[in-house]
This record gives structure tokens, C-alpha cells and sequence, in this order.
């Protein structure tokens, strides 16, 4: 037996054998031209959506109580060029998934509206050849699937519905290419969901997702429930299929570093609102808004650099009754008077004029961009 | 080859190992299927046909069961006041019996799940309307909803039509009575289903919410259904009897197990104890059972008790 | 030296379930010194918060241990009756799950569930203990403690909510915490409040502490020691520094470099390649051996002891000069 003496495992192996394992290209499928258009591929205006969270007519007359509104997205405005990806971040109850919601249609809004592709969502709803074109990837993969259809199925029925493929024989096909798009073997159509694990179930979504040939991919926090080896398996398919098809995301996340992978821009929402929007890059590089700094602060460090986690003080106000003024002013170590009353509007930030952001001390420039953020400090 | 495999499939399954693991359950499906089949099969291996007036001899009536002194082999469960052997009667008002509680069911169960599935996935005021209905609805007792109707039809009907149609007017009694138990059921699966990522995968791609209840949320809500149905069967069956007994049943021509009660019971204090303690012994083993396979398969179904 | 508090020898447990006997936990040995916090991590499924459950008697049924030990304080806790167990565990071991509403009683104010929870196992006066709550409430950061004690638990959100399950797991003062995804449920604003803590509280009071969590972020913040969970087994286990910067296993390598990391923009993020088996189906040999880029021939048939690598212990055999395959500096295993 020869003996062989190897280097220790590294992380460099485990990339090269990731490249060596690199998902295949895409397979005999019509390209897409759009991702040289230049229009954007979806645009919100003034979006809003609330919901009435009232208890029942006769509860409410006996108890006195006045209507209650959840204001869960209130006024968001944002637009998506074609070929990119646009994340929106944000902490459970920001509205970043009523976002998602309202952009495929499955809300109609309040106030505002999408605009997709030049038309008005509504009208491009109506018409299954625009619908064809928007598809979404969900967050649990154990709820995303029917448990009582087989996966060729589940695969297929966008294709049924659109009426894409009617051939029987040519629908299997477009299954099976679909799988193996995904990385998983065409054999698995035959089987059930339970059968496979979360990032397999994951794979089946975005399968079913592509079997329309959409344009634009809406992505509510499609590796949230998955472990992080699974994630990263997820978010390099991502990418890829972007890269090889054209195609266009709104990827929703808690997750501030894997926003970071996936991004081309990034809006930070807090409480229905964007407080922050701005190329990833620069998001990163120089957080402007309070809450993004404070958010960033929070995530732990890994690289065990002994930097002090500083703690974002108190907790996130309910939607129901949001405080005056900037909704995040209750935690902000900058908030003054006109913080408390006036609502601040996105506006391009001095210095980096490419993020725009919903901050009076930022606008008033007294937001000390070098100095760290002494939220906890202020609060605890 | 398929079918084969189908039934491979259902014999590996979690339903059938958690069924061999219980004595009741299997004991249960045993008296169950043994009433089902002397039900079903009545016309052929009924020692007698109790409906052919020919064969009938008043010498024969009152005959004790075979077992006590005074009996007759030819009558194992002895006979009643016209001279019919009481076990052929049992077996074919046990097919009555049995005729009406899946019926019923059935009724209630296909008006429950289109009013829950309707309920659940609209919402809204369609919703509030649709449950308040059922509220209404349960506030009547059954037996009051049957009376009620029975004495409609009684009144609006001529006597022989009234007869042709008192099967149907007892079905639909019992069954009207029952939905809302199943339509509050899947309301609250659909409300659950409703808002799972694969029907909202299905709405974003505009299937229709028609197509969406039937081949999304229906096989999903089946399950606590299949439950109630069961459950149901043997408390349809108990109502059918209760109506016959008060003689507001099935007509007369087609006695079933609560008929038998009724005529029997007018001869239980003169010692002629067998006419009606026999039907009722079949009632009891009959609802018995099947109420205990109900049960298995709530526990059975129900993740959280695995 | 002073002996370790909690020990973990040669734990197994096992599923009896229709399809034969399935090992949820094999061989798994750890020790916790008092003030000491080792993480535990590890995909879903690796048995990490199994290992958790069987350490204080809460297996779910038809688990059992099927060997080895568990020591708290030297004496054998594993083998006790339900009964001494369940005085254990308010006593002597305090437990903190992922979600607060399942230990908080929805029906009875916080104050009366920490003041009856100090009562049986502190064996305190009615006032005393109720001074006690407010206090801990206090630590643990509830604005208006005093107050506050006579709430419902639904009158707390769930940020607060958990800061109160943490003092109830802390006020009878026992001498080990298992926490299971304390901060899972939270925001990644309120996790930091939460973590730092956890971690204060077990320095002050000198508690040891089992921290189970999937988020490396977590450990990497709040643990002394590591150790990393793969298909029921420890893979690799050491002080959280080394593991997180130079992990030795090769499962601990794929995971660490499969994080993405916040500070910069990869075109690829490294990934390991499949799924961790099911318990019905683990390899023999090592059960990482399938999806192992360095995986060898000893790997697929003889499974693997922790062995030295240096700061770390990893079960991984290129750590094991007799291997025909090794790393340079890989000591002679016996």
C-alpha cells in the first residue's frame, strides 16, 4: 500500500470540487433576449397594501373598538431592470413578503400600483401570455409541494395551465429537462414529495417555477428553512440559472450575507416602508440609514475578529399603531424632534448620491458616517 | 400488474401497521364487515325470506330462539308474531339499515364539502353567510329536522306516493342534518390548505379557484372527512332506527332494524323477549363497530398521536 | 482540576420503529465544565437537539438510550425513574426550547410561574421569591420588572417572551442549561440582545451550558467549545476559535466555506455536494464518505474514532498516520 500524505482539507478543495460539479448549462432551451433590453422589467409605485385585522362587526359594536388597520407595506416604490436582481431585507413584519405578494398578483394593493414589463399588473394578469412570464419560488419547502401529486406533475402544471406543451409524450420531456436543469435525475418525476429532502424539494419549486420560461422570478426567502450547505447548493443554482437564462429576480430575505451573494441592488425595509435602497456593493460598503447600520451590527461575527457585537435596542413596533414620524425614530440614537413628526422621504444621501435613503439626520448630515453607531449605548 | 402494486402499497402502509397493532380495530372490522356482508348478501344466504307471505305459518310464530327448550334449528334466533324468522328479518332490515346510513352520509357528506370548500376558500361574507346557515342548522336536533320534513311530505304527498318516496324523505332527513359537522371540518382544512405555498404557487399562475379546490385542496382535506364520515355512519344509522321506531321511518314494506325494535317491543314484557332483543343486539354491534374503526382511524390519521 | 460537570460517555440512542431499529445518536462523548458553553451544530436531522433531549430526559417515545452514560456532577442521571428525573431538570438542569410559548403556562402570570418554579426547588418564601422574580426579570432586561411580573406571557412579544423563559430556566440556579435554538425564532436584532445574554448569565453564575443551534453565527458569538454534528455522530469537536477558522474534519471545512460571508461578494459560494443520508440509510464507514471530496478506501468500511488533529479531536481517518492517506503530522492511532 502506498502511503499517501495529503495537505489538510480546505475550503479551496471544496470549491474546486463545487466548480468540478458545476450544474449544466442550460439544454436546447429558447434564449431569452431581454436581458439586453434596457427597460425595466418591474416597477412599483407608491405601493401599498393594509389589512383590516378589525375583530368581527358585532365584537367590535359591543366592545366600543374603533377599525383596526395593519399598514403591512406603505408606500413602496422600486423598479427592477431586466436581468438583474433586486433584494429587499428586512425583520419578520417589515412587509417584505406583502411585497412579494402584491408584485405576482397575489394581493391586489391598497394604494399605488406594478407595473410589469410597461403594463399595468392587472392587465397583465388578465392575459395568460404575460402571466406566463412571472413566476415565484416560495420559502418552506414542505408546504410548497402538494404532498398528494407526483413531482413530473407538480412540474407540469404550469405547463398545463399556459397550455405550453399539450403533447403528452413532449410534456414528459420538458420534465425531465427541467429536472436535470435543477440537478436532480429525470427518474425522480415518478416520485412523491415526501421522498426527497428540503433542498431537493427546493430544486422541484424552481423547476416548476422555469417550466413556464418566465422572465422574472419572484423569490420569498427560498433558502430560509434550508441548512446552510443546502443553502449555498440553492444559491449557486440561482445564480446560474440567472446567468443562463436572462432572468430577472425580486429576492426577499432576513438574510443579510446571502443578500449580499445574490444582489445586484438591495432595498432595507423597516415597517412597510423602504429605508434604504442602494446598489449591494455600496449597501455594504457604506450603510447610511441607521437601522441598516444597526442591522448590520447585529449579525455575528464569524470571522472571531473579538469585534463587539453591539445589540440593536428595543424591538420592532407593531404595524397596527406605528410610531409618528420615521417609524424607526423609538430606536434611533439620532432621532430628534422632526424625526418624531415628520415622515423623512427616500432621497439620494450626500456621498454616496447612488443610495437612496429615508433619513432626516442623513439628509441634515448629521449622521457622523465614520463614527460607530452607538444604538445600544443610547438605549439600553 | 398496477392494481397489484396499489395493493402491495396499501399493505406497507403506516394505516395498515398501526391497524394490525390493535385487537379492538381488528376485532371491530370484523363485526363490521360480518354485518356488512349478512347485510349485503341477505337475499342469498337468509335462511328465510321473511317478505314471502307463502312461506309463512302462523303454527311457526313465537318460536324461542333454537338454544332454549321450546326451539326450532330451522329458526336459530326464533321467530315473531307472524311466524318470520327473526335472524332473515335482522339481516334484511340490517340492509335497510345499512342502505339508509350510507346514503345519508353520502348526502351529507358531498353537500358538506362543497359548502366547507366553498366556505374556506371564498371567505369573506360568503363565508359568514354559509357558517351561520350551519350554526342555524345545528341548533334543530336531527330527529326534529326529520319529523319536520317527514310530516311536510306526509301532508303534501297522497299515502302511496308517500310510501315510494320514504326512503328518500328519511335519507335526505338524516343527511340534511349532518352536513354541517362536514362542512365545518374541511372550512377548516381548507382555511389551512388555502394559504399553503403550492395553492398559492397554483393561484400565481391563474388556475382557477374551482380547479384549485378540486385538485389542491380536496385530496388534502379528505382525510378528517373520511373520519367524520365514519363516525357518522353509525350515528345516521341510530338516527334511522330512532325515526322507525317512532314509526316516522321507512315504510312498513321495508322494515329495517329500529321497525323490528318497534314491533318487538310490544311483546317484550309477555316474555317474548328474542323479537326485539335480537335486532337491537345487531343495532349496538353494528354502530359499535363501526364507531370504534371511526376512532382508530382519527387516531391513525392525526400526526401528532403517532 | 476540577471534574467535569456534565459528561456524555458512548451515547446511543435508538428508534425502534416498523422498519427495523434506526441509531439516532451513536457514540456520541462530550464533557462541560461549570461556566463552560459548547455549542452544538449540525444540519437538521444531525441529532443535535436529540442529543439535548436524551441529556434531560425527554426523548420522544419510542426513543431510548440504548448505551452509555450521562453523568451531572459524577452521578448517573440517565438511568434514574421519570419522577428524580423531572426534580432533576427543574433543579438541577434548566432547559430552554425554541419556542417560548411551549414552556410558559398561557393561563398563569410570569411572576407566579417564576416564583413557584424558586418555591419547589429553592424552597424560599412566598415574598422572598417574589423579590427574586423581579430581580431576574430585571436581569434578564424586562423594562418595568416590577410591573411587568404580573403579566400574561401574551402580553410579551416574543423577544421579551424568550428573555422570560430564560429566567425561568435560570432562577431555580441550576447547575447546567440546555438551550435548544434559543434565538431561532427571533430577529437577528433581538438574537443579539438574547445571546449576549445567555452568555453573560452562564459566565456570572458559573452555569455550564449546552448550546444547540444550526446558526454558526450563534456558536461562533456565544461558545467556548464546539462540537459538529453529522448523521448522529460528532464529526469534529474543539475550542469554537479553531473549529471556525481551521476545521479539521472535512465535513467542518464544506460547512464553515459553504457560509456566505457578509463582508464580500462571491461568484460561487463553496457547497458540499448531495444530502446527509438518512438514519435509515448511513453508509458504513464514515457517513460523511459519500459526499467527502478526500474520501479513501478505509473510509467506506471502518468507521472512524475522534482522533487528535492537534487543537481539535475530528473522526475523520486522514488524521490517522496508519491510514494509507494522511495528513502530514497525523498521529499513530492505536
Amino acid at each position: 500500500m502506498a502511503e499517501q500524505i495529503v495537505a489538510g482539507p480546505t475550503a479551496a478543495a471544496f470549491a474546486a470540487a463545487t466548480e468540478a460539479a458545476r450544474d449544466a448549462g442550460p439544454t436546447a432551451l429558447p434564449a431569452f433576449a431581454h436581458a439586453a433590453d434596457a427597460g425595466p422589467m418591474l416597477e412599483a409605485e407608491e405601493l401599498a397594501r393594509h389589512f383590516d385585522v378589525s375583530r368581527p362587526l358585532l365584537q367590535r359594536l359591543f366592545a366600543g373598538e374603533a377599525r383596526r388597520i395593519l399598514r403591512a407595506v406603505d408606500g413602496v416604490s422600486f423598479s427592477i431592470p431586466k436581468g438583474t436582481t433586486l433584494s429587499l431585507v428586512g425583520e419578520s413584519g417589515c412587509g417584505k413578503s406583502t411585497v412579494a405578494r402584491l408584485v405576482v398578483g397575489l394581493y391586489p394593493p391598497t394604494r399605488g400600483r406594478v407595473i410589469f414589463d410597461g403594463q399595468d399588473l392587472a392587465q397583465a394578469r388578465a392575459d395568460s401570455a404575460q402571466r406566463r412570464r412571472m413566476q415565484m419560488i416560495f420559502q418552506d419547502p414542505y408546504a410548497s409541494l402538494n404532498p398528494r401529486w407526483r413531482v413530473q406533475d407538480i412540474i407540469a402544471e404550469p405547463i398545463r395551465a399556459f397550455g405550453l406543451v399539450t403533447d403528452r409524450g413532449a410534456q414528459r420531456d420538458r420534465v425531465a429537462q427541467l429536472l436535470t436543469q435543477v440537478g436532480l435525475s429525470p427518474l425522480d418525476g415518478e416520485k412523491f414529495p415526501h421522498e426527497f429532502s428540503g433542498g431537493q424539494r427546493q430544486r422541484i419549486s424552481i423547476a416548476r417555477a422555469l417550466s413556464s420560461n418566465p422572465e422574472f422570478l419572484v423569490c420569498d426567502e427560498p433558502t430560509s428553512a434550508l441548512d446552510v450547505s443546502v443553502q449555498a447548493q440553492i444559491l449557486n443554482l440561482m445564480k446560474a440559472l440567472q446567468r443562463d437564462l436572462g432572468l430577472t429576480y425580486l429576492f426577499i430575505s432576513h438574510n443579510l450575507a446571502v443578500v449580499r451573494q445574490i444582489s445586484d441592488r438591495i432595498g432595507v425595509m423597516y415597517l412597510g416602508r423602504i429605508a434604504e435602497l442602494a446598489p449591494a456593493e455600496t449597501l455594504f460598503t457604506a450603510p447610511r440609514h441607521p437601522y441598516t447600520r444597526a442591522l448590520m451590527e447585529a449579525i455575528p461575527d464569524l470571522d472571531m475578529t473579538g469585534r463587539k457585537r453591539i445589540p440593536v435596542g428595543g424591538e420592532v413596533p407593531s404595524p397596527i399603531s406605528p410610531p409618528p414620524g420615521c417609524p424607526f425614530h423609538p430606536r434611533c440614537p439620532l432621532a430628534n424632534e422632526r424625526c418624531r413628526a415628520e415622515v423623512p422621504a427616500l432621497l439620494p444621501a450626500r456621498g454616496t448620491p447612488e443610495s437612496v435613503v429615508a433619513c432626516h439626520a442623513v439628509e441634515e448630515g448629521r449622521d457622523h458616517i465614520e463614527a460607530p453607531l452607538a444604538v445600544a449605548a443610547a438605549l439600553s | 400488474m398496477a392494481a397489484q402494486s396499489a395493493l402491495a402499497r396499501a399493505f406497507d402502509s403506516d394505516l395498515w401497521w398501526s391497524f394490525k397493532r390493535s385487537p379492538v380495530t381488528v376485532v371491530s372490522a370484523i363485526v363490521a364487515l360480518a354485518c356488512i356482508l349478512g347485510a349485503v348478501l341477505a337475499p342469498w344466504i337468509a335462511p328465510h325470506n321473511p317478505f314471502d307471505l307463502a312461506s309463512l305459518n302462523l303454527i311457526d310464530a313465537f318460536k324461542p330462539p333454537a338454544w332454549t327448550g321450546d326451539g326450532d334449528a330451522t329458526y336459530p334466533l326464533g321467530t315473531d308474531d307472524q311466524g318470520r324468522d327473526v335472524l332473515s328479518a335482522i339481516m334484511y332490515g340490517a340492509r335497510v339499515s345499512l342502505l339508509v346510513g350510507i346514503c345519508a352520509v353520502l348526502f351529507a357528506t358531498i353537500l358538506g364539502i362543497a359548502i366547507g370548500l366553498v366556505a374556506g376558500y371564498v371567505g369573506g361574507t360568503v363565508d359568514s353567510v354559509l357558517m351561520r346557515i350551519a350554526d342555524i342548522q345545528l341548533t334543530f336536533p336531527s330527529i326534529l329536522i326529520a319529523l319536520l320534513i317527514d310530516g311536510i311530505v306526509r301532508a303534501a304527498l297522497p299515502r302511496e306516493v308517500h310510501d315510494r318516496v320514504a326512503l328518500f324523505v328519511v335519507i335526505f332527513a338524516i343527511g340534511i342534518s349532518a352536513w354541517p359537522a362536514f362542512a365545518r371540518t374541511v372550512r377548516g382544512s381548507t382555511l389551512v390548505e388555502r394559504n399553503k405555498e403550492y395553492v398559492l404557487a397554483a393561484r400565481v399562475i391563474g388556475v382557477s379557484p374551482l380547479r384549485i379546490m378540486a385538485s389542491h385542496v380536496l385530496p388534502n382535506v379528505l382525510g378528517p372527512v373520511l373520519v367524520i364520515a365514519t363516525l357518522g355512519l353509525g350515528g345516521a344509522i341510530l338516527t334511522e332506527a330512532t325515526l322507525s321506531f317512532l314509526g316516522v321511518g321507512v315504510p312498513p314494506t321495508q322494515p329495517s332494524l329500529g321497525t323490528l325494535i318497534r314491533i318487538g317491543n310490544d311483546f317484550l314484557f309477555s316474555g317474548e323477549w328474542w323479537i326485539t332483543i335480537f335486532p337491537g343486539v345487531a343495532l349496538i354491534a353494528m354502530v359499535l363497530s363501526v364507531n370504534l374503526l371511526g376512532d382508530w382511524l382519527r387516531d391513525a390519521l392525526n400526526p401528532k398521536l403517532r | 482540576m476540577m471534574p467535569a460537570l456534565l459528561e456524555v460517555e458512548d451515547l446511543r440512542v435508538e428508534f425502534p420503529t416498523r422498519r427495523g431499529l434506526l441509531t439516532a445518536l451513536d457514540g456520541i462523548s462530550f464533557a462541560i465544565d461549570p461556566g463552560e458553553v459548547l455549542g452544538v451544530v449540525g444540519e437538521s436531522g444531525a441529532g443535535k437537539s436529540m442529543t439535548g433531549a436524551a441529556i434531560i430526559g425527554l426523548l420522544e417515545p419510542p426513543g431510548r438510550i440504548a448505551a452509555g452514560q450521562v453523568r451531572l456532577a459524577g452521578r448517573r442521571i440517565d438511568t434514574l425513574p421519570y419522577e428524580e428525573m423531572r426534580k432533576i431538570r427543574g433543579r438541577e438542569i434548566g432547559a430552554i426550547f425554541q419556542d417560548p410559548l411551549t414552556t410558559l403556562n398561557p393561563l398563569y402570570r410570569i411572576g407566579d410561574q417564576l416564583i413557584e418554579t424558586m418555591q419547589t426547588h429553592l424552597g424560599v418564601n412566598a415574598a422572598e421569591a417574589r423579590r427574586r422574580a423581579i430581580e431576574w426579570l430585571e436581569l434578564v432586561g424586562i423594562p418595568a420588572a416590577a410591573q411587568r411580573v404580573d403579566s400574561y406571557p401574551h402580553e410579551f412579544s416574543g423577544g421579551m417572551r424568550q428573555r422570560v423563559v430564560i429566567a425561568l430556566a435560570l432562577c431555580a440556579e441550576p447547575k447546567l442549561i440546555v438551550a435548544d435554538e434559543p434565538t431561532t425564532a427571533l430577529d437577528v436584532s433581538i438574537q443579539a440582545q438574547v445571546i449576549t445574554l445567555l452568555k453573560r448569565l452562564a459566565r456570572e453564575k458559573g452555569t455550564a451550558m449546552m448550546l444547540v443551534t444550526h446558526d454558526m453565527g450563534v456558536i461562533a458569538e456565544a461558545a467556548d467549545r464546539v462540537a459538529v454534528m453529522y448523521a448522529g455522530r460528532i464529526a469534529e469537536i474543539g475550542p469554537v476559535r479553531e473549529v471556525v477558522r481551521h476545521p479539521k474534519h472535512p465535513y467542518s471545512v464544506g460547512l464553515m466555506a459553504s457560509i456566505p460571508p457578509l463582508d464580500r461578494r462571491v461568484e460561487r459560494l463553496a457547497q458540499i455536494e448531495g444530502a446527509m443520508p438518512r438514519l435509515s440509510a448511513i453508509p458504513p464507514g464514515c457517513p460523511f464518505n459519500p459526499r467527502c471530496p478526500y474520501a479513501f478506501g478505509r473510509c467506506r468500511t471502518e468507521r472512524p474514532e475522534l482522533l487528535e488533529t492537534g487543537a481539535t479531536r475530528a473522526a475523520c481517518w486522514l488524521y490517522d498516520a496508519a491510514s494509507e492517506r494522511h495528513v502530514a503530522g497525523a498521529r499513530a492511532h492505536g
